[in-house]
């Protein structure tokens, strides 16, 4: 396929943005809209745009498929792992407050952990949806 | 007074311009008539209609967000027009002409 000059620049300058504006919801989902899944969903829309523009092997480079099965787990041993810690802890299952020192510094720590491990969870699994679609006639 | 005019005159001519793309996207014949509908009159609806909530909004951290939005849009919105065309292009779609 003939590059395309236009497609590619608006693309460099606009992926660096969702990407940022991906963190912002991730981290400011305690405090206004936002959350782990919406996140992880523009935070793979940046990758799967990148794939759109230059290609899906220079994409499959950025991110190999087996870093994207890792990084799905992953996201599940973080929620998981603090519904154990909190077990450890003496809690319920999932129960922040014993996180931290107080109640309020708990719930916050652990509503922040809980929505990472979806946030990354939903963006490996997207990814990995987009490439098992898009890569289905090559094989 | 006058900014609540300004506004709903912002919001006005915003949310008419979006229904005359509506009404082109609908009306015209074939794929390039209507990107040409719809591809002109969004950026242009989408600033008014920014205008006019960023005046509701005064200065304040709302209108930031309000010019960011408009930013992302003037860049991403013609550019999916040119994607669009260059891929209809691309793939060998004719404009429909006029038979005579």
């Amino acid at each position: 396929m003939r590059p395309n000059l236009i497609l590619h620049v608006i693309a460099k300058f606009v992926i660096p943005l969702i990407i940022l504006f991906a963190l912002y919801v991730q981290f400011h989902g305690d405090f206004g809209p936002g959350g782990g899944f919406q996140a992880g969903v523009i935070f793979s829309a940046a990758f799967i745009l990148y794939s759109l523009v230059f290609g899906l092997e220079t994409a499959e480079k950025i991110i190999p498929h087996h870093w994207l099965r890792i990084l799905a787990s992953l996201g599940v041993v973080i929620y998981a792992g603090v519904g154990i810690e909190s077990l450890i802890l003496g809690g319920n299952y999932l129960d922040y407050t014993l996180l931290g020192s107080n109640q309020i510094a708990g719930q916050h720590l652990g509503i922040l952990l809980v929505e990472l491990g979806v946030g990354i969870t939903v963006a490996a699994a997207m990814l990995i949806l987009f490439f098992a679609f898009a890569g289905r006639g090559r094989e | 007074m006058i900014i609540d005019i300004l506004s709903s005159i912002f919001l006005l001519v915003g949310a008419a311009l979006g229904i005359v793309g509506g009404i082109g996207i609908h009306r015209f014949p074939d794929f390039y008539t209507r990107l040409h509908a719809i591809g002109i009159t969004d950026t242009l609806s989408a600033l008014m209609i920014l205008l006019g909530l960023a005046l509701q909004a005064g200065w304040s951290i709302a209108a930031f967000k309000l010019a960011l939005i408009f930013v992302f849009l003037f860049f991403t919105s013609p550019t999916a027009s040119h994607a669009l065309a260059y891929a209809a292009q691309h793939s060998g779609l004719k404009p429909k002409l006029d038979q005579k």
